[in-house]
């Protein structure tokens, strides 16, 4: 039996960027919340100190600050007819571990959807007909719109000072901004990023064939800033070592640079590191959750009892964790009845290496330093000829210049020997990296459940993925790619080209983007999905699950900016409504 | 734990105390052969006399010494190797090493039950009796020429290995060849920057606030790793 604790009002699982937002909201509300992290405590001083951050091996290579597949990891196949096998060391997607998870060490790379992003079917129904969309697919509209949205990104923008330059104030569309987004209230908090070599170059090829490039908006701060929590924040050094590491200089946000000096000094705040949550815990009704069973450092199983449980454990955990506690009904495929597990989806994504003439420094730079075009996304052009739906934003990054992982060498150049040296002699500092960063959009065969065979450190069988890319994105990907290598050949000074396009089946292997969405997808209805619009689980209203699980579908954007504002909307609907009279929101 | 039986196996293969099966629970981000190894001397810590002639007559062709500078061999990389294979990595510490085993598809990943160091052994040892069956020489006492054969056809998996998939073995050596070449010096490779140097990457350094905007310039300082400018040479205890 295990050990029962105290009660708290709120136990939240997973303390990265969900777990923060919702812990500093929870307790400005009054409550007295613990937070369990399965990981270690963290902090810019010591852990991300300049003194050791800059070690590619350990931290890019080895992967010190992500998941570790030996405690647990998934099983993956392309499809219900093969035999899933484990995912034995990390690769298309590093989930972080630890205090501030994800946002420790992702790249800052900050995007609101547009506003058709939330009603992918009806929108692309309207506008292609219901025949444009192919019968395996299982998308569905967001139970809410851009504009429910719209003041929650701006907090959460405000919150990590995004560095940007807004393309849509209020309707009116602005010069050196995307001109596609949704309206916003008001400008970014900073000012863009100092401009690469590269992404100047690329500015110039894209307006020269008359698309609207603009600077990504960036969690790397541009100057100085101090949130709205009073929390200092320092000029971005364009240090280089920033997707993959922590930031020593307080300047990408994250939870540690943006809520944690203000939650922990609160005392209705605690968190436990090294408290690996296994199951949420229900009563007998199977209505209500009762608190966490979890699993310290030595070993020992604890019951935590809490009022509220908060699931922030990233994307697929909390679709682990929901099936591991028999919450909601498990997706079946064949009948496409259930809702854990449904719609699962990912990114797809692929790069041209584009070699300059002219020294390029690679090594200078930060993890959302580059400039994209829009124009190919979502919906901003007319899908009618091309007969697929989505799309992509087209990139050039300056993130940095890490030698092992991040040398690109021209077509043909051989692996080893002396023309390999030659060419990394020739290439390194005038190479650079575009992306073409895609959506993906769910499918009745892509889903999770669990392994009947594989287990994880804790005995619990392991989450099973069953994905592969579809015919829908593979013609997104051809057709925004052709686009890229125009814009690619566009740029002036370039004497070469690689690319490194995204064909065939969805594999593992190579890191591709930690992008996993869906699974415990918010909906209308119980019947069609896990969570209502507020995600809060219709199954059992005092229990609530944030991150990109709650996605229906993957639009064309790197995911966390959506997290961040879909937090801090669900965080609104329990102060203002579901504390005073806890019960189901809708 | 199932991993246990495994890992002592392999424990005694290195010279790492790596005791995996602590509490579970415990996570050792950083087990003791993860810091720097500039304190220690060159000698082999998980490779064999012969494993370690081929390790860097393999290096002296993946990453050759020639008119642009040192090559691997020169920059310390068999000896990074040696202590990747002895460390956590070697030992596959963080992978998810439980049966049951199958052959995979490519999509899948990795499905060897062998952690690196493991595979190392397994692939030098064939190797060796191949070179020897074909060209009637350990490899190291090959000609470069030949050498330069027996890796290629490696890389284009066309060696049938007695235990272990040569291209597996191939791209591993490979991957941490360059891991050396490339890596701070503190970790026994890239030693005096040779590997920094050759492509103009300045190293550990933390602010181009200045720099970033005077395109086209070659940044001017030379490289500094974490231990500083000397980069940790290998220093004698
Ligand atoms: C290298 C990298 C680069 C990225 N770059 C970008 C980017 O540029 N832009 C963007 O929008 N997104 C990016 N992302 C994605 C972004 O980091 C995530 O979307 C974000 O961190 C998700 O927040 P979260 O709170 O859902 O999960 P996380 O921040 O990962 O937090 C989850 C936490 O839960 C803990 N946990 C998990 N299971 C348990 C359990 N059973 N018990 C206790 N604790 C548990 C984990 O240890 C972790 O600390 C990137 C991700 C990576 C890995
Ligand atoms: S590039 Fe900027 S934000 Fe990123 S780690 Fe370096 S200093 Fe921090």
């Amino acid at each position: 039996m295990a050990t029962k604790l105290a009660a708290v009002d709120a136990v939240i699982v997973g303390f990265g960027w969900t777990g923060a937002i919702i812990a500093q909201e929870l307790t400005d509300a009054g409550l007295n919340v613990l937070a369990l992290e399965r990981g270690a405590f963290r902090d810019t001083i010591p852990d991300f100190a300049p003194t050791h951050i800059q070690d590619e091996l350990r931290y890019a290579v080895r992967k010190a600050t992500f998941e570790e597949p030996e405690r647990q990891t998934l099983t993956f196949r392309n499809n219900s007819g093969e035999t899933a096998l484990p995912m034995r060391q990390l690769g298309s997607f590093m989930p972080g571990v630890g205090v501030g998870g994800g946002g420790v060490h992702w790249n800052g790379q900050n995007w609101r959807f547009l506003p058709t992003d939330f009603k992918v079917r009806s929108h692309n129904q309207q506008r292609y007909g219901k025949k444009f969309l192919a019968p395996d697919m299982t998308m569905q509209d967001w139970p809410l719109s851009y504009d429910d949205l719209e003041p929650h990104y701006d907090r959460w923008e405000y919150l990590c000072g995004i560095s940007g330059k807004a393309g849509n104030l209020g309707g009116v569309i602005q010069d050196g901004g995307n001109p596609f987004e949704g309206p916003r209230r008001r400008e970014f908090p900073n000012p863009p990023l100092k401009r690469s070599a590269a992404s100047l170059k690329f500015d110039e090829a894209a307006r020269s064939l008359g698309l609207h490039p603009f600077p990504c908006p960036a969690a790397n701060t541009s100057r100085p800033y101090k949130n709205p929590l009073g929390i200092q924040m320092g000029q971005c050094t364009y240090c280089g070592f920033c997707e993959w590491f922590g930031c020593g200089n307080y300047s990408k946000a994250s939870p540690q640079t943006t809520i944690l000096p203000v939650l922990l000094r609160k005392d209705s705040f605690r968190c436990k590191t090294d408290a690996n949550v296994i199951r949420v815990n229900l009563d007998s009704s199977g209505k209500r959750a009762t608190g966490v069973t979890y699993v310290d450092a030595q070993g020992v199983e604890l019951e935590q009892p809490a009022d509220l449980v908060v699931l922030c454990a990233y994307a697929h955990h909390n679709v682990h964790l929901l099936l591991l506690s028999g919450i909601g009904a498990p997706y079946d495929p064949t009948t496409g009845r259930g809702v854990i597990g449904k719609n699962y989806s990912y990114q797809m994504s692929a790069y041209i290496d584009v070699f300059f003439d002219e020294i390029v420094n690679p090594f200078m730079g930060a993890g959302a330093l580059g400039q994209v075009v829009d124009d190919f996304n979502g919906d901003n052009f007319d899908h009618g000829p091309h007969g697929f739906i989505g799309g992509a934003y087209l990139s050039m990054w300056t993130t940095g210049g890490r030698p092992i992982l991040q040398h690109y060498l021209p077509d043909g150049t051989p692996a080893w020997g002396s023309q390999w040296k030659r060419a990394m002699h020739e290439n390194y500092l005038r190479a650079s990296g575009m992306q073409i960063h895609g959506s993906v959009m769910s499918y009745r065969q892509n889903y999770l459940d669990l392994d009947p065979t594989y287990r994880d450190i804790y005995g619990s069988p392991l989450l099973r993925m069953t994905f592969d890319f579809q015919p829908n994105e593979h013609a997104m990907m051809k057709f925004t790619s052709q686009r890229a290598i125009e814009i690619a050949k566009a740029v002036k000074g370039v004497r070469g080209l690689h690319k490194r396009a995204r064909e065939g089946h969805y594999g593992i292997v190579e890191y591709q983007t930690t992008h996993n969405t869906g699974g415990a997808i918010l909906g209308e209805n119980p019947r069609d999905s896990a969570l209502n619009r507020y995600l809060q689980s219709w199954d059992v209203p005092n229990l609530f699950v944030m991150g990109t699980s709650a996605y229906p579908q993957n639009a064309g954007y790197n995911p966390m900016g959506t997290v961040g504002a879909l937090t801090y909307w669900a965080a609104a609907a329990m102060r203002s409504r579901y504390l005073k009279n806890p019960g189901p929101l809708a | 734990m199932p991993t246990i039986s495994r890992r002592s196996f392999l424990v005694a293969g290195g010279a790492a105390g790596i005791s995996a099966c602590a509490s579970r629970g415990t996570r050792r981000d950083v087990a003791p052969l993860d810091i720097p190894n500039e304190t220690r001397a060159d000698a082999p810590l998980f490779f064999n006399a012969e494993e370690r002639r081929f390790v860097s007559a393999a290096c002296a062709r993946l990453i050759p010494e020639d008119e642009l500078g040192p090559g691997a061999v020169q920059a310390g990389v068999p000896n990074f190797i040696d202590r990747q294979l002895a460390g956590p990595y070697g030992q596959a510490r963080t992978w998810y090493m439980q049966g049951p085993w199958r052959k995979g598809s490519e999509q899948q990943g990795y499905q060897l039950k062998f952690a690196p160091a493991e595979l190392y052994r397994l692939a030098i040892r064939n190797l060796d009796a191949y070179c020897r069956r074909q060209f009637h020489a350990a490899f190291a006492d090959m000609s470069n020429s030949d050498q330069d054969a027996v890796l290629t056809a490696l890389e284009k998996d066309s060696i049938e290995l007695v235990d272990v998939p040569g291209k597996t073995f191939f791209t591993m050596l490979l991957q941490n060849t360059t891991e050396g070449f490339l890596s701070d010096p503190m970790y026994g490779g890239n030693r005096d920057f040779a590997g920094w140097k050759l492509i103009g990457f300045p190293g550990a350094r933390y602010n181009y606030v200045e720099e970033i905007e005077q395109y086209g310039m070659s940044y001017p300082l030379p490289p500094v790793g974490l231990l500083g400018r000397r980069g940790g040479r290998t220093r004698k205890i």
